[in-house]
Formats: C-alpha cells, structure tokens, sequence
C-alpha cells in the first residue's frame, strides 16, 4: 500500500495573498513556505495519505488565526487545522492548493476554575495537560484517549475523540461547554458558555466532532470532573475473547457501570508485551483492564462482584493493581497497543468501528473468520463496555497485494459494524480515510440533511474540503435531487464513491 | 392573536396527506394562536406527507407532542397547521443488554419508564413537566435534578429521525453510544422548539436503576451560606446525583439527593450531613414535593406566572440567590448544575417583570450564563426581551434558513425570532 502522494502546484491562486496576511501578522517562523519544511507537515496519523500544503501558518494568539482564515475566504483558499497530527483517519491531511493551520503554538491553559469545575484551554494544549493542571485541585478532564499524551484539546474536539472512559464519563462531546469559534468567514464568535444551556441552537453540539470542516475552534471550556475517592484497577485474564465478553455482559448486566472495560485478544497481548512489558497474565487468550471509580464504599461492594462475575466467567488469573506503579502498567500495555503492533507487523492499519455491545460474540467470530479465510492476521484491542472495536488489520507492505487484502479486511469489518447497528467510527472521525464508508452507514437525505449544517457554517466549502462526506452538496443545490453527475465531481472537485 | 382558517384546496391536501385532521379547539391553541387545522399522522410517512403538503401550499406548521407546553418560548407568526406527533406513541424498542432505548416522539416520558424500568433501567431525565413527551421534552430541552450526575438530553440522546420542512426523513447518529461519523444532529434539534424539524423517533441511552437513594435537606438563611453548603458537597466525595437549592423571602434549603447500592448510599448520606451540619436532616422524599418549578404549571392565561430560567457558573449562586431575595422571586433549581428557575407572580405589571429580569439577567450573565423568560402571560412577553442576548445568532439564521428556507416550521416561536 503505498503512500498517495500529490505534488504542490506551480501556482496556486490566492495564496500568495494568504501568505502576505500571514507574513504581516506572524513571526517569520510562524510562516512555512519552503518545500522542505513543507513536507514535514504532509500527513497526520495516518501516514499512507501524503499531501504536500501549499502554505503553512503556525499563530501564536486567536487573532492571528482569524485573521488568516478571513485572508482564505477573501482568496476562497481552502485551510485545515492541525493539532497534534494524531489523528489516525487523515482528517488533518492537508490540502495541496491550501494552508494548513497549525495550533501546536497555542498552548495556554488560560483559566482553571476547580470551584466552577471549568477549565480553559487553547487548542494546542494537551490533552493530558489539562489533567495534569486539574489534579492540585482535586479534579481531572475525563476524555482520554490513548493518545492523551501528545494529542492536542483541539483536534480532541475536532473529531470528538473520546477514550477508555466514555463509558461511564461520556466523550469530549460531554465535556465541552463552550467555545471561541473562528467560522470559515474568519468571524470569531462564542459558542455556548461556562454556564450550561445556553439560549438558541446547540451550534457547538455541531461543531464538536465535526472534524474542522465547519471552522476552527480557538478556545475551549470544558467541564473538570471530580477525582474519585477510590479508584481500583483490574487486570483479568480469560481462555478466550468470548469468555471475556460474557464476563463483561454479566458486569454491565449486573448494573455495574465501570469507568471502564478494555479487551485485549492474544495477538494484541502479544504485541504489547513484546513493547512494553506490561506483564500480562502467561497464556491468555484475553486480557480485560476493569476500572471502578467512585466512592470507596461502593466500589468495594462493586469490585467484589466483578471478581466473582469474573470466576464465573472463565477467569483463571485476577489481578488488582496495588499501587499506581502497578496501575500505570496495566494501562500502559493497553494504551501502547497500536504503537505495539509494530513490533510484530511492519505495516497495520489501526480500524475503529462499533458495534452494539451484545454483538460482540458474533463480530469477533466473524473477524476471526475473515483473518483464516484472507490469511490476514487481526488483533483486537478494544473497549467492550461500549463496544468501540479497534482491529489492528496486520500486514507486510513489501508483500504484493497485501496491502490491498488488508484494506479489503478492514473495509469487511467495517461493513459488519453497520450490519450490526453500529457505526464506522467510535473516535477517530471519518476524515479522509473513511467519507467513502459513509453511504453505507447513511442514506443519501441524511448525508443531504448534514450537508445542511456544513452550508451553513461554510457555504463556499474552504474548511477542511473533502473530508467526511465523499461528495459534497454545492451550496445552492436544492437537496434531496440528484440528476447526472455531481457538479463537483464535473469539476474534477470531487470524486463520487 | 388567529392566524384564521385554511381555505379548502390546502385544507384538502393536508387532509389527503393524514387520515386523522380535526378543527381546532381551545385547547389546540398555541400560547394565543388558533391553528387553521391540527393533524395528527400516524407515523414518520404521514408526517413526511403532512410537511411535503404544507410546502406545496405555502402553509407554516407548529409541532406539537402532548401539549403540556405549548406556551413556553414566543408565540407563532403563524400555525396553519398544528402537527400533533401524539399517535407515534410506541416504545420501538428496549435493548436492555446494550443499555438504550428506541422510542417515537409521541410516547410520554413516563411510559419510556415503565417500560425501560421493567428491565431494571432508566431514562435520567427528570418528568419537570407532568404528562411530556419525548418530542416535547427534546424541543424544549427541559431537565431537572438529576442533571448533575448524567447531564441532559443532550448527553444521553445518541441517535434521532428527524422529517425536514421539505419533508424528506433523515437520520442522525445511531444506536450505539459511541458513534462519530457525521454530524450530531440531534443536538441541534434538542431545544430547537421544533423550528429545524419534527423529531419522530428518537434513540437514548440508558442506565440501571438505582437499588436505593436518598435525600438530605440542610437549611440555610444566607445566599453565601448556602453557596458554602452547595460547594462543600460538589467538591466533596458523595457522588451526588443532584444537588438543589429552594430560595424563597430570604431563606431556603440546599438538597442533595444520593443514588446506588443500601450500604453505600447510608455511607455518603452520613458523609453529606457531616458535610452540612447538625440541622441537616435525611428523607426519602425531593424538596418542594418533587416540583422542579417554582411556578404553578397549571396556571392559564393571565394567571400565569412568569416562569424564567437562569443558567450560571457555580460559584455565582450566592449572587443569583441575593438577587432572587432583592427582586423577590422565588427560586428552585440545580446549585449543583448552575440552573435555576425563578417566577415573578402573576398580575405583576410588566415594568416590574421588566426590571426583575434585567436584574437576574445582569447577575447570571456577569457568572457566564444566561436568563431567558420560559413562560409569560402574552403582555409580558410582548414587553419584556424573553431570550435576551444571543452569541452567533447570525450563525443560527444561517442554520435555519438551510434547514427550513421559507420559515414554514414553528415561525417566530424562538431566538432572534427564528
């Protein structure tokens, strides 16, 4: 599977124009033009698409961001916004005619309110930053995804990327309260607020997960949650994956919410050991990481029956960290997982999908199915509580055609995640990789009816184009028609999937 | 206020579109409007029919659930048709194994619960409203107490079909909980009054019921006191479900409600009243018998109250209360959350309604947040500004005009005159 790639044009209208703004405005390194420098930006996460920007722009304040937005608007210059470059589904991959946005610059925790459980941050904070500022006060930011250490709050908010304790806390989309929103005019307006339910429509409900295809945020309250009194973490190990999914259906069944349950099959253990040596249980076909928070009263009369759900099930080792040491390990083997696969794949492709929990039994088999039919090897590394599958698709890229029955894996389980009520993505955002998956997921009115909102904040299409939907609606279209071929695929804007 | 009747040709077609269309009787009047006719479909289809009709012919449509309130936002510049969703009754479907619910945006609230609770679950939304539906509930974005263990609608609504002005049938999100491919319709819907769309079913998550809960009550007869008692308790390690506040004549009472297993809700009761002092005391029973409002629900007309709801950051209670004791309102709601709800008392002349609201509006505001008038008698509405400044509005016209171009859908009943 080789990298896509596409060359910077000769000349590119408008940005000449763009880069005068931002010139004025930044410092001189806040700037990008030469190809070198360009190239280092040409994809996020998800290495196998390569676009080259025409311009790169790193602002160091909200205005200087603005103000570059509203030069692309002026131009009709497309733009991206990039955190981190975490992202594993090419929703930050540049635009070759356009300037990418870096926020890594916009690094301020600027307020921390503990006694109104609110925080506000810049875009490019880190993630887990905002914990790490919350925890003198007895409280925390709950999104965490694995990523936590390096991916930024804005591209959190971008893709709505939740974690390992969604199930119990909800993902960023329950965390964001308010926003400082630069629309795709370059106007910068305020969206909800400290307080909660603010008058008029929930545009920032829209906004979150929207993957910056409907502006950028530039600041952001989110709600600190309360440190748990007690926190115990369990690290189970099972014979099989279906052992460990019937345990975690005795557990949710039982009316037991964990902060979370995390699975592991034998591959993924595997690899994690071969990494980090986490010290998993010898010889488990599964692993599952419990978390139970709260008060420690009940989560004493909680851990008690998890354990014996767990015996009931086919546990044959249960193991309660005993200190943070131990904690952190049993969570460093689950958080390293899609880094670990390296160690025993040279090439992966990290899928993210969903799946109703009860489902679980029947799509493991299923995948497990698909891995000895293809001769392609699947790990699972997933969160069962709220069944957000993470199969890593294994292969070797110097192998003909494995690449290609790789991506027919993934592709395959996606398609069971939607046969099975569930979604394409659970976290990692649709973004480039996946705009083609989305008509299977949803019917031409419903993509028609989200094109609505996109119109709306971004009528001339320059934020974040060809992301999320694979043909987008021109603005003027009267929805709900289709007849011929698209206009923008006529153009050669898009493609139609 | 009459938007006066349909002439036949439109009468016609919504009439073709949907078997079961009546006149309208007093009680289908919308806060003062008499509809030209009320229609009540029988599912998404006919609902789908009824709005394709109506912009065949030009006609503006108000959605309604159960009606129970139909007087809260501003009134309708027009309702030639009244859309009852009330037949779309039916729980589709409870998947207790994977904690969510399906149901139509008729079905009230309370018969979610039954049924849900047969399994030992529930919906943690609050019935603030006696009788509401979940498309009614939805529109007006109501919670109550227990938002501060599980938030709103807003978080636990995770998939919606929605019919269009136009009347084409969208969905959004699914029946998972974590899902985020595409845009999270549903939370613009949620407290859109019915303006964007009409909600036909809806899909939410669920969580177990509780094996025990109980309430503990502590008195307090300074707002800085009762900020005191609310911040001892958030900041603390009960775990509380809710946390209200009753203010009234300069007095009230911070309530804190606890939920989970025997033994532990008997460890964090004694932990809370330890939190609140010795004239603490402990119940089973909510505060203010279970009313999340301050204000008589029933009330008609000119007998109404004026009903508002003031958002605010936690620390600003003690401010919100002092201005609740100058104005003389009395005020009930989440000190946990920073949501209240305030009623100036019928009859009250409007240039007075007019200065409370500026005054509670000033204070919420200068804490983040927010006072909008909720309900009103029409004179108060018509003199007063019932939704106050609104950050973006430009950007909400942008969304309503895609979303419903010629203004056809609940026009005029909210912000900005959307």
């Amino acid at each position: 599977m080789a990298a896509q790639e596409s060359e910077v044009p000769a000349t590119t209208p408008g940005i000449e124009a763009v880069a005068a703004v931002a010139r004025r405005l930044l410092p001189e390194a806040g700037v990008i033009t030469d190809r070198a420098r360009l190239r280092t930006y040409e994809c996020d996460g998800l290495a196998h698409y390569r676009v080259t920007p025409a311009l790169v722009v790193v602002p160091e304040d909200a205005a200087q961001l603005a103000a570059v937005v509203r030069a692309c608007a002026e131009h009709l210059v497309p733009y991206v916004a990039r955190g981190s470059g975490t992202g594993l589904s090419g929703g930050a991959l540049p635009h070759a005619e356009g300037v990418l946005i870096v926020t890594s610059r916009m690094r301020a925790i600027t307020a921390m309110r503990p006694e109104d459980q609110r925080a506000v941050v810049e875009p490019g904070v880190i993630n887990l930053d905002v914990t790490r500022a919350a925890t003198p006060y007895g409280y925390y930011y709950a999104p965490d995804p694995s990523s936590q250490q390096i991916c930024s709050i804005g591209g959190n908010v971008a893709e709505n990327s939740g974690g390992a304790h969604c199930l119990k806390y909800g993902f960023t989309t329950n965390h964001v309260v308010g926003a400082d929103f630069v629309t795709a005019d370059g106007d910068t307006v305020a969206l909800g607020g400290a307080a909660p339910d603010s008058p008029g429509y929930d545009l920032l409900g829209a906004v979150v997960g929207s993957e910056g295809t409907l502006g950028i945020v530039t600041s952001t309250t989110v709600r600190l949650v309360r440190l748990p009194e007690e926190v115990r973490t369990i690290l189970v190990g099972f014979e099989s994956t279906d052992q460990a999914g019937a345990a975690t259906s005795a557990i949710i069944s039982a009316g037991i919410v964990p902060a979370a349950i995390e699975m592991m099959d034998a591959l993924a253990i595997e690899a994690a050991e071969a990494a980090v040596h986490c010290n998993y249980p010898d010889g488990a076909g599964a692993v599952l990481v419990i978390e139970l928070d709260g008060a420690s009263v009940e989560v004493e009369q909680e851990y008690a029956e998890v354990e014996r759900l767990c015996a009931e099930n086919g546990a044959f080792e249960q193991r309660l960290a005993t200190d943070p040491v131990d904690r952190a390990l049993i969570w460093k083997g689950r958080k390293s997982a899609f880094a670990a696969v390296g160690r025993i794949s040279p090439d992966y492709i990290v899928q993210d999908g969903v799946i109703p929990r009860t489902a679980l039994p029947q799509v493991l088999k299923a995948i497990a199915d698909l891995s000895s039919s293809s001769g392609v090897r699947v790990a699972n590394v997933f969160h069962a509580g709220d069944g957000n599958l993470h199969p890593l698709v294994l292969f070797d890229d110097a192998v003909e055609g494995a690449g290609e029955a790789a991506e027919k894996v993934s592709g395959a389980i996606l398609d069971l995640c939607i046969e099975h009520g569930g979604s394409i993505t659970g976290e990692h955002g649709v973004g480039m990789d996946k705009a083609k998956y989305m008509p299977r997921m949803y019917t031409d009115d419903d993509l028609d009816t989200m094109q609505m909102v996109r119109c709306a904040f971004d009528p001339d299409n320059i934020s974040n184009p060809g992301k999320v939907f694979p043909t987008p609606r021109l603005c003027g279209e009267v929805p709900g028609r289709h007849k011929g071929a698209h206009p923008a695929q006529e153009a050669g804007l898009a493609e139609v999937f | 206020m009459s938007t006066g009747t349909l002439d036949r040709t439109a009468r016609e077609a919504i009439a073709s579109a949907c078997a079961d269309v009546h006149d309208p009787q007093p009680a289908d009047h919308v806060d003062g409007v008499v509809p030209g006719l009320v229609a009540r479909p029988a599912d998404t289809a006919q609902v789908a029919e009824v709005l394709r009709a109506a912009t065949a012919h030009g006609l503006s449509v108000v959605p309604r659930g159960r009606g129970t309130k139909m007087t809260w936002g501003t009134p309708p510049a027009g309702a030639d048709v009244l859309l009852d969703v009330s037949a779309l009754d039916q729980v589709l479907d409870h998947a207790a194994g994977d904690l969510i619910v399906a149901t139509q945006a008729g079905a009230r609230l309370r018969d979610v619960q039954d049924v849900v609770g047969r399994g030992g679950q529930r919906l943690v939304l609050d019935e603030t409203v006696p009788g509401t539906s979940i498309g009614g509930l939805l529109a007006t974005n109501t919670s109550g107490p227990r938002r501060v263990a599980t938030g709103t609608a807003r978080d636990l609504l995770i998939g919606i079909t929605l019919v269009r002005a136009d009347g084409v049938v969208a969905k959004a999100g699914g029946r998972v909980v974590k899902n985020v491919a595409g845009y999270d319709l549903g939370k613009l819907l949620i407290g859109s009054a019915g303006t964007l769309g009409v909600i036909t079913d809806a899909t939410f998550r669920l969580h177990p019921v509780p094996a025990a809960h109980r309430w503990v009550h502590a008195p307090c007869d300074d707002p800085a006191q009762a900020q005191r008692l609310a911040q001892a308790v958030v900041h603390g390690q009960a775990v509380p479900s809710a946390v209200e506040v009753g203010w009234a004549h300069g007095h009230g009472t911070v309530s804190v409600l606890l939920e989970g297993r025997e033994d532990g809700v008997a460890g964090r009761t004694a932990m809370v009243r330890a939190l609140l002092g010795e004239t603490s005391t402990d119940a089973d029973d909510a505060p203010g018998g279970g009313s999340t409002y301050p204000w008589e629900l029933g009330a008609t007309g000119d007998d109404r109250a004026t009903a508002l709801k003031l958002t605010f950051v936690l620390s600003g209670l003690a401010d919100v209360l002092a201005a609740a004791g100058e104005t003389g309102v009395a005020l009930r709601g989440s000190a946990g959350a920073g949501v209240a709800y305030a009623a100036v008392p019928a009859g009250t002349p409007v240039e007075a309604v007019a200065a409370t609201l500026a005054r509670l509006r000033e204070v919420c505001t200068r804490h983040g947040g927010s006072t909008v008038v909720v309900d009103a008698p029409a004179g108060v509405k018509a003199g007063v500004d019932v939704w106050g400044p609104i950050p973006a509005l430009d950007l909400m016209r942008r969304v309503k005009d895609q979303f419903d171009p010629d203004h056809r859908l609940a026009p005029g009943r909210f912000v900005g005159g959307i």
